[in-house]
């Protein structure tokens, strides 16, 4: 099994292992032995990789912070090899309801917001870290209503998210964080009726899940399946399932230039993320 | 350029089928010009475009500039067309991933493997089929209003014992006739769509049968009649045999054109309104029973003339597992005797005797011009008919 890729990822949904059961088959028949390891949250995914029980990580942007600055620590070096196209330029948005007075970040100035996850970067932290660069500190300026769904799987799980918005929604908070996609996902599936919120901020750009590797791993199997994953194509009906399961319709070079707004937000939140 | 534009309608109200049909006009790689007045534009195009796999050049109040990726594109690369969808478009052979789809529709490629044993063109279909869906599906009749359930029904007790009688039997012939389609059905290939819809009316047909003549038998008390061994023994080997061909030649060729001579009988010779309507409306439909069972027959047959060998040996083989039963029971032949004598007097019962002994002389006929139908010489069917189940079904 020396030869084997063995791969980490958080089992936030069943789902996920349809997804990496199907990649496996899939590895498997263009010759690459690859296997997962799924883990119940993202901290012991990172340890795991740390301590080289896994080749690669499967993630969540946070983790790959996490990773990244545990590896720096430790005197070695986290690459971000691969990642989906819609990992990309991704934002959040700061809703408040379309009938409010709120004109600006500003107004919000003690009100109360309401978050998903504590770990969640597009519903919790990187938002946050808006209001914060906005010059209102979340605790002091305004009141957090976090929505701790899954704590561990870093608000993987959209639950967080849409009790943010139906707090917004009910009355319970003055504004909401999510991520774009989910905005416009709530207001198609009813969650959000559409005209019953407006955006009042958009955060800037920044980039999601990654497959991270740290150095030391030999460097042609990690060719071998960075090469295959950048190979599947949507128009193969054998992975185009995987891919719609995964939430995607390539896979993308992986990039760590946007993950600066994360960084900026857990630094200015004061989170703790030291792994082991 | 391509530009389109949505007015105030956004992407959370369908804003999204018009982009989409916007970008359908270019060719992938081309780009569209995206315009708009609704608040969340600048937010929602380009999460839309993220999930979709568009790649927006530049966004911003108003609109922007989207240009068209690959994947819907490639979601149906590979994808095939199932058949056509007039009978012309049938293929010799549905292929199992064609599955659930339209005859005629374009399926996406990579989706579920199917299980229907019977994909051939050759098992199930014939020409008739559409004609003969559009024709039942014309004649279902609503049992609450075809049949004069407020007749006066008078008869001596012997005689309304007999029609009780015959309908019990009836009854349990018809739950035979109404699982035997209905086991094939989910084995057969929704692209034959047409022979779908017969075997469903079908099924539908014998579950009218079942009432009417439930209905009937407790018209003037509240018990049925008997069930006998000979009988359900009879049905049971009708029920089991697990081949299409086989227990459509049973049930259709043998049985239910039996029981359209059985029903006509009936229906003249009944002793009261209501009998008559249960018998002549529910052997209106087993005439179409009949008339499916053989076109398929007769269509495989002549692709296949080796069938006929495996035709005749079901029977052979029917025939030897029912020769220790008693074939008709005495309850139900007496029966049909007094129901179709009308009266409890000797003259009476002489008559109806008689008429008994000519139907089953005409059932012995029609088995043997239906069997001739499919190709039999004069003697294969004379011998074949001889050795039919004497319960009729
Ligand atoms: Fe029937
Ligand atoms: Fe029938």
């Amino acid at each position: 099994m020396a030869d084997t890729l063995l791969m980490g990822a958080v089992a936030y949904d069943p789902k996920v292992v349809t997804i990496w059961e199907g990649f496996v088959r899939w590895f498997a028949a263009r010759g690459l032995p690859f296997d997962y390891v799924l883990y119940s949250n993202y901290e012991r995914q990172v340890e795991a990789l740390l301590a080289g029980h896994v080749h690669a990580a499967w993630n969540s942007p946070l983790a790959w912070v996490e990773a990244d600055r545990a590896a720096r620590a430790r005197g070695r070096v986290a690459r971000a090899v691969c990642m989906r196209d819609t990992d990309r330029d991704l934002t959040s948005v700061v809703l408040v309801r379309a009938d409010s007075s709120f004109e600006a970040v500003a107004d919000l100035r003690g009100k109360r917001v309401a978050v998903g996850a504590s770990d969640s970067p597009q519903a919790t932290l990187i938002p946050l870290g808006h209001l914060r660069a906005a010059g209102l500190e979340p605790g002091r300026d305004v009141e957090v209503l976090r929505h701790d769904v899954l704590v561990g799987k870093h608000g993987d799980h959209v639950g967080g998210e849409r009790d943010a918005a139906k707090a917004l929604l009910e009355g319970r908070a003055d504004a909401a964080c999510v991520i774009d996609g989910n905005h416009l996902a709530f207001s198609r599936d009813g969650t959000l009726p559409p005209g019953s919120t407006r955006v009042l901020a958009q955060t800037g750009r920044y980039d999601h899940c990654n497959m991270t590797v740290l150095e030391g791993v030999e460097p042609a199997l990690v060719a071998r399946f960075v090469d295959l994953l950048l190979s599947m194509r949507y128009d193969d009906p054998e992975v185009r399932p995987l891919l719609d399961l995964e939430g995607l319709k390539q896979w993308l070079p992986g990039r760590t230039s946007g993950y600066a707004l994360l960084e900026e937000a857990v630094d200015g939140l004061g989170l703790d993320l030291t792994i082991g | 350029m391509s530009h389109v534009d949505l007015g105030d309608l956004g992407l959370d109200r369908g804003g999204h089928l018009l982009i989409k049909q916007a970008l359908s006009t270019v060719p992938v790689g081309g780009v569209v010009q995206v315009i708009g007045r609704h608040p969340a534009l600048p937010v929602h195009l380009p999460a839309w475009c993220r999930a979709q796999g568009h790649e927006v050049v530049e966004v911003g109040p108003g609109g922007g500039r989207v240009r068209r990726g690959a994947a819907e594109v490639g979601r149906w690369a590979g994808a095939e067309r199932a058949g056509g969808p007039a009978p012309d478009g049938l293929v010799a052979r549905a292929p199992a991933t064609w599955g659930l789809a339209a005859r005629g529709a374009l399926v996406e490629a990579g989706g579920p493997t199917f299980d229907y044993p019977l994909d051939r063109r050759e098992q199930v279909w014939a020409d008739d089929a559409p004609r003969l869906y559009t024709q039942a599906a014309a004649a279902q009749w609503d049992p609450a209003t075809a049949i004069p359930w407020d007749a006066a029904v008078d008869l001596p007790a012997e005689v309304e014992a007999a029609v009780t009688q015959v309908m019990t039997y009836l009854i349990e012939n018809e739950v035979a006739a109404l699982q035997v389609p209905a086991r094939f059905l989910a084995k057969v290939h929704p692209h034959f769509r047409e022979v779908l819809q017969v075997l469903a009316v079908q099924v539908a047909d014998e579950a009218r049968h079942i009432e009417v003549f439930t209905r009937r038998a407790l018209l003037r008390g509240p018990a049925l009649g008997l069930s006998t061994v000979g009988g359900q023994a009879s049905l049971k080997t009708l029920v089991d045999e697990p081949d299409f061909a086989l227990a459509s030649f049973l049930l259709s060729v043998m049985g239910e054109g039996t029981f359209v001579s059985l029903l006509k009988f009936i229906a003249d010779h009944a002793p009261d309104p209501v009998t008559a309507a249960v018998a002549r409306l529910s052997g209106q439909d087993e005439a179409r029973h009949v008339a499916f069972g053989l076109a398929h027959l007769r269509r495989e047959v002549d692709h296949d003339p080796a069938l006929r060998g495996r035709l005749a040996a079901a029977v052979e083989r029917r025939h030897s597992a029912l020769q220790h039963t008693a074939g008709l029971n005495a309850e139900v032949h007496d029966a049909l005797v007094l129901l179709a004598a009308g009266a409890w007097t000797p003259e009476a019962i002489g008559r109806g005797h008689d008429r008994v002994v000519a139907l089953v002389g005409e059932m012995d006929q029609g088995r043997r011009h239906r069997l001739k139908m499919l190709g039999f010489t004069e003697g294969e069917a004379a011998a074949l008919s001889s050795l039919h189940t004497r319960n009729f079904m």
